[in-house]
C-alpha cells in the first residue's frame, strides 16, 4: 500500500513538473502513456523489448553461472584465490564502456560480442559476492556431513547451496539491474534492435516522449521480474528463517 | 553378535597427537592413549576440560586423520555422532534433518518410534530455529541413532542444559540404548553423568591425554538413581586423577 501511494505521489509530481515546462522537453504522464500504446500497436516496441530481454537473460545467466563457479572456487582455495585476484581486480576496475568497445573491436559487431561484453561486466561482482559466501561456510556443518558420510552431491545440495543462497540472491538482484543497464549501452553502440537501439533513434529525433515511454515501460518490466520472480525465489530460500518482527 | 571377520570391538591407540600452536610451537595433546571397548558396551571418557578428550573423539570420528596411532572401529564403522552443538541444518525441517543422514539403500527405519521416545512427534515439521536447545539436542541424538550406527560418539551432549532437561535427556538416551544395544563412547567432564550412562569409565589425565584408570560401573541399569550414583562416586575417590573433577 505504502509502495503504491509513493508511486502515485511520484507520478503526480511528474505531472506537476510537466505542466510548468515545455511539453517537448518534459512531456506529462499521459502523452508518454499514449506514446507507449502507439509504439505497442504500430511500432517495434515488442520486438525491441524481446531482443533486450533475451540479451539480459543470456548475459545474466552466463555471468551468474561463471561467477558462482569462480567465486566458490576462489572462496574455497587459497591458491585459486591468489591466482584469480589480479584478473578480478582488473575486471572490477575496467569501465564497462572499455569492455564493450574492445569486445566489438575484437569479436566484431555480433550478438556474441554484445552478450560477452555484458556478462564480463557483471562477472566480477558475482565472483566477489559468492567468494565472500564461500569463505563464510560453516565448517561445523561440513564436519557433520563428513561423519554422516554425505556424498558430494548431497553435501552440495543440502549443506553448501543453502548457505550460499543469500549471496546468490544478493548478486542476482544487483546483477539484474546492472545487466539491463549495460545491455542498453551495448545496443546503443552496436546492435540493430533492442531498447538501447530504440532510445538512440529517438534521441537523434529528439523525441523525449518516446524515450520516456521506452525507458519507463522497460523499468516496469524489470520491476515485474523482480517482484514476481526474484523475490518469490528469495522468500522460498529463506522460508526457514524466523520472521523479523 | 559380531559379524564374522569384522572387528568386534572399538580399539583406539594414539601414540601421539601433536598440534601446532598459532605461534608454530608444537603442543602434544595426546600421548600413549589406549582404549578397548567391546561391542555393545557404553564407555565414558572423563577428564578435565581442555585435556584433549574432544581431540580424541575427533580422531575416532575420522575428522582428524593426522596422528600417530591406529584405529579399529566396530562392525562396518558406520558412525553416529552427537556433537557438542546440535549442528542441525537450519534450512531443513526436523524430520528432513533426520532423513538426510539415511542411506537410501538401507530399509527405512521406524521414525515414529524414535520420535516417540524423544518426544519429538509434534516438532517434525518445525525448523531447528524454532526449537529450544534441549529439543535441538534431541534431534541431534535422533539423527545419530536413526542410522543404527556401529559406533555412537557423544561429545558432551548435555552441556549447557538446565538440570531437569539434562536428566530427562539422559534417561531418554538410556532408553534408546536399551532398545537397541550400541557401542558408544561418551565424552564428558561430569562424573555423575558418566556413571548414570556408561558400562565402563575411562579416566583421562590432563594434557597430554592418556587413560589413567578404567573402572566398570557395577550398578545395574535401571537402578542408577541419583543416590546410587552418588554412593558409587564416593567409592571412586581414590581412583580419580587429581582434583579437577567435581
Amino acid at each position: 500500500m505504502i509502495k503504491l501511494a509513493s508511486l502515485a505521489a511520484l507520478v503526480a509530481l511528474w505531472a506537476l513538473a510537466a505542466s510548468f515546462s515545455a511539453p517537448r522537453l518534459v512531456p506529462g504522464p499521459l502523452p508518454v502513456f499514449f506514446a507507449f500504446l502507439d509504439e505497442l500497436r504500430h511500432g517495434d516496441l515488442l520486438l525491441h523489448f524481446t531482443a533486450t530481454l533475451l540479451r539480459v537473460a543470456a548475459a545474466f545467466s552466463l555471468a551468474m553461472a561463471l561467477g558462482v563457479a569462480l567465486g566458490y572456487a576462489m572462496g574455497r582455495s587459497r591458491t585459486i584465490d591468489k591466482a584469480g585476484d589480479p584478473l578480478l581486480i582488473l575486471l572490477l576496475n575496467l569501465p564497462a564502456l572499455v569492455v564493450i568497445i574492445l569486445a566489438y573491436v575484437w569479436i566484431g559487431l555480433t550478438e556474441v560480442a554484445a552478450i560477452a561484453a555484458v556478462a564480463l561486466n557483471k562477472l566480477p561482482n558475482v565472483v566477489v559476492t559468492v567468494r565472500e559466501g564461500a569463505r563464510a561456510l560453516d565448517p561445523a556443518l561440513d564436519e557433520m556431513g563428513r561423519v554422516f558420510r554425505f556424498t558430494r552431491a548431497k553435501a552440495l545440495r543440502h549443506i553448501v547451496v543453502p548457505q550460499l543462497a543469500p549471496y546468490f540472491a544478493a548478486s542476482a538482484r544487483s546483477g539484474l539491474s546492472i545487466v539491463w543497464k549495460i545491455v542498453l549501452v551495448v545496443e546503443l553502440l552496436g546492435r540493430p534492435n533492442g531498447v538501447g537501439f530504440a532510445l538512440n533513434t529517438y534521441f537523434q529525433l529528439f523525441d523525449v516522449t518516446r524515450i520516456l515511454a521506452y525507458a519507463l515501460s522497460f523499468v516496469a518490466v524489470m520491476l515485474v521480474i523482480e517482484n514476481f520472480l526474484v523475490q518469490p525465489l528469495e522468500r522460498h530460500a529463506n522460508r526457514w528463517r524466523p520472521r523479523a518482527a | 553378535m559380531p559379524t564374522a571377520g569384522a572387528p568386534a570391538q572399538l580399539e583406539i591407540t594414539i601414540a601421539s597427537k601433536v598440534y601446532r600452536s598459532p605461534r608454530g610451537a608444537p603442543v602434544e595433546v595426546v600421548r600413549g592413549f589406549e582404549l578397548r571397548l567391546p561391542a555393545g558396551r557404553f564407555g565414558a571418557l572423563i577428564g578435565p576440560s581442555g585435556c584433549g578428550k574432544t581431540t580424541i573423539l575427533r580422531i575416532v570420528a575420522g575428522l582428524i586423520t593426522q596422528f600417530d596411532g591406529k584405529l579399529t572401529l566396530p562392525g562396518a564403522g558406520r558412525l553416529g555422532v552427537v556433537f557438542q552443538e546440535p549442528r542441525l541444518l537450519p534450512w531443513r525441517s526436523v524430520e528432513d534433518n533426520i532423513r538426510l543422514v539415511l542411506d537410501p539403500a538401507m530399509p527405512p527405519p521406524d521414525l515414529d518410534a524414535l520420535f516417540a521416545v524423544l518426544g519429538l512427534g509434534e516438532h517434525r515439521r518445525h525448523y531447528p530455529g524454532e526449537l529450544s536447545l534441549g529439543l535441538a539436542r534431541r534431534v541431534a541424538i535422533a539423527r545419530a541413532f536413526v542410522i543404527s550406527p556401529d559406533l555412537l560418539l557423544l561429545d558432551e551432549p548435555f552441556v549447557s542444559l538446565d538440570n531437569a532437561t539434562a536428566s530427562r535427556l539422559r534417561a531418554e538416551l538410556a532408553a534408546l540404548c536399551a532398545r537397541r544395544p550400541v557401542t558408544a563412547l561418551l565424552v564428558t567432564h561430569d562424573l555423575d553423568e558418566a556413571i548414570e550412562l556408561a558400562d565402563t569409565l575411562f579416566f583421562v589425565s590432563a594434557r597430554p591425554a592418556r587413560v589413567v584408570s578404567e573402572v566398570p560401573v557395577t550398578i545395574p541399569r535401571g537402578e542408577r538413581t541419583p543416590e546410587a550414583v552418588a554412593r558409587f562416586r564416593a567409592g571412586l575417590k581414590g581412583l580419580m586423577p587429581g582434583n579437577e573433577l567435581k
